[in-house]
């Protein structure tokens, strides 16, 4: 196990209570809208928080005991920070920042800005090198600031939003880097994100918290696949489809085509599609958009305001309905429908790890 | 619909502030204006230089430059770690420590030159056994000058300080903690270079506040040429005596004052709120 932690934060107004576990090598994501306490559970699991009861082992080693009054300070943990954007020394050069680590653990300045400039030159950043930070881009700097952390060779690497506030060809940039980098070098990763997107870039196992509470966890299909509620749904409870993006379409390994966005880059690639973005119909559409499908409904979930549906055909489907979109269409398991989708409702994110 | 849109735009032409308040905006720079203007008139120019450069006036100055700048270092020496404490760490009576810190910047000067007494005077609480055991003794000498200047101009780079302290942003300083650096290295390497525009402005204006000091000194450490008379005192003095010469080194500090404010650029004197982050 590369951390087992299991702990309570608690403040005078919110508290925070996890339980987690992570194999040597394994991306978890954690999950949650603002003020769910991810930010407590990085700054915790870091040492910048310490914590009211319980305690954090990483890599077998006790760095938080709040029963044994044991707490290893945030610089002797050997745990990799990627925080959101705004974390770069704007008074040290792009380089010394990444050198910044190593001369703190007392390592000589050549010998510092020689091991930085090989990061640097892994995220093909050296070019900027000799520059501050605040003449490069929003995902520039994010890629600084993981070969930062990742300078320091941590057991263990958060990573704290490290796409929100980019832009989504930025946002795309960070999740390649990063699932290159666990490619290469697998790092046992915490990922702390309120964008399902990245996770399922990213990871095999994902963690909802709510208001400091842990409501759902699990593999990212299982929940994605069995949200258990309507906030989960809203944020994770996505039709998943991957395959290989070429020339403004996306076929997946069986064949089935999906029309994309036209602007999205070749290659291999997840596409996500939110439930609400499905339309369901009796009959072939008129008009025809250019993503429908003849489908089977195989799962019905009836909720007062809700209810989900889940689809077979060419490309698995979730949709979600209102109760009397859902009278209107006669819903029973087993019932063959039309599912329609617009190409600028799918979402794609590059896919490097598979 | 329309005459609404009409009074828009002229709202917007005339974009200034009323009659009135120009008026007693206008009276309040006179009232400030008027003495400095009332001084330059007064200088004898004439001899103005020759005034500037006697003995007694040379050996103000170098006095109150001496004073005034150890006063500085020690203020950053012992203010920089309690702006950090004030502003970092939550204890019991942060409030009155605080106050009590602050206390010399609204309390009149010659108040605190009393006090300063009964704390390090030759039968003060500290300055008893100082003399007794090491035959230190602080009032009327220049060390007191450098004691009464520190008690009353600490406190402007105190509350400088503390503010960008509360105001920096927390995630580079977090950040190097991670990466592996001693809070001292972090505070030291990452959150100082950030604060540094309000550190210097506190600096400044204790500085200036140490080179005026007159109430808390002459009470605490005399008037005595060459040793505690420092240009404040020496001005005052001279007004009596030489009334020329203390109108030329009244200009010399108005000139050093005025000089310092102007130096001090905007965002470093409102830095301390909000001109953090885009340093």
């Amino acid at each position: 196990m590369s951390i087992s932690a299991s702990f309570t934060v608690e403040f005078p107004d919110f508290s925070l209570a996890v339980d987690i576990s992570l194999a040597a090598g394994e991306v978890l994501a954690v999950l949650g809208p603002n003020g769910s306490g991810k930010s407590t559970l990085a700054h915790s699991l870091a040492g910048l928080q310490p914590i009211t009861t319980g305690r954090i082992e990483v890599c077998s080693t006790v760095v938080d005991d709040a029963e044994h009054s044991i707490f290893v300070l945030p610089e002797h943990r050997h745990v990799g920070v990627m925080f959101q954007a705004g974390s770069l020394f704007n008074n040290f050069s792009v380089l010394d920042n990444v050198a910044f680590g190593l001369r703190s653990r007392g390592m000589r300045k050549n010998e510092a800005r020689n091991e930085a400039h090989q990061w640097l030159e892994r995220f093909s950043l050296d070019a900027f090198a000799q520059r501050g930070p605040s003449t490069l881009s929003g995902g520039q700097a994010q890629r600084v600031a993981l070969a930062r952390a990742l300078a320091t060779k941590p057991s263990l690497l958060i990573l704290d939003e490290p796409t929100s506030a980019l832009d989504i060809r930025s946002k795309a940039e960070i999740r390649r880097d990063l699932q290159r980098l666990q490619h290469e070098q697998p790092v046992a990763t915490v990922l702390i994100t309120h964008d399902s997107l990245d996770a399922f870039a990213l990871a095999t196992r994902v963690l909802v918290l709510e208001t400091g509470r842990v409501v759902q966890s699990g593999s990212l299909d299982e929940v994605a696949s069995h949200p258990q509620s309507r906030h989960i749904a809203d944020m994770v409870g996505l039709s998943l489809v991957r395959g290989i993006v070429s020339e403004g379409r996306l076929t997946t390994a069986s064949g089935a085509q999906l029309v994309v966005p036209a602007d999205t880059a070749a290659g291999r690639s997840i596409a996500s599609i939110r439930p609400s973005a499905v339309s369901l119909h009796q009959a072939k559409p008129e008009g025809s958009p250019r993503n429908s499908w003849s489908v089977i409904v195989t799962d019905l979930d009836r909720h007062p305001e809700r209810v989900r549906v889940r689809l077979q055909g060419p490309i698995p489907l979730l949709a979600e309905l209102t109760p009397e979109g859902a009278e209107a269409l006669d819903l029973k398991i087993g019932g063959i429908l039309w599912a329609s989708v617009k190409a600028s409702e799918v979402a794609v994110t590059p896919d490097l790890a598979l | 619909m329309r005459k609404a849109h009409q009074t828009q735009k002229r709202a917007v032409g005339l974009n200034r502030p009323p009659a009135v308040i120009i008026t007693i905006a206008t009276i309040a720079v006179v009232f400030f204006a008027l003495p400095f203007i009332g001084l330059l008139l007064r200088v004898p120019w004439s001899n103005a230089w020759s005034l500037l450069t006697t003995d007694s006036s040379l050996i103000a100055l170098r006095l109150s430059l001496e004073t005034s700048l150890s006063a500085t270092a020690l203020a950053i020496v012992f203010g920089i770690p309690l702006a950090w404490v004030l502003a970092r760490y939550g204890f019991p009576g942060r409030r009155m420590v605080r106050a009590l810190c602050l206390l010399s910047l609204v309390l009149p000067p010659v108040v605190g030159g009393v006090a300063l007494f009964t704390a390090y005077g030759r039968r003060g609480l500290l300055g008893d056994p100082l003399f007794d055991w090491f035959g230190i003794r602080l009032p009327f000498s220049t060390a007191g000058v450098v004691l009464a200047q520190t008690f009353i101009a600490m406190p402007f780079l105190v509350l400088t300080v503390e503010a960008a302290l509360r105001g920096v942003d927390r995630r580079p300083e977090n950040a190097a903690r991670t990466l592996g650096a001693s809070q001292w290295f972090a505070f030291r390497k990452v959150t100082l270079p950030a604060i540094r525009p309000a550190l210097i402005a506190g600096a400044v204006l204790a500085w200036a506040r140490a080179l005026g000091e007159f109430g808390a000194t002459i009470t605490f450490a005399g008037n005595f040429p060459g040793s505690t008379q420092t240009m404040p005192l020496s001005v005052y003095l001279a007004l009596e005596s030489n009334p020329g010469q203390a109108l030329v080194l009244s200009m010399l500090m108005i000139g050093i004052s005025f000089v310092v404010l102007l130096s001090l650029r905007d965002r470093w004197l409102g830095g301390s709120e909000n001109g953090e982050n885009s340093l």
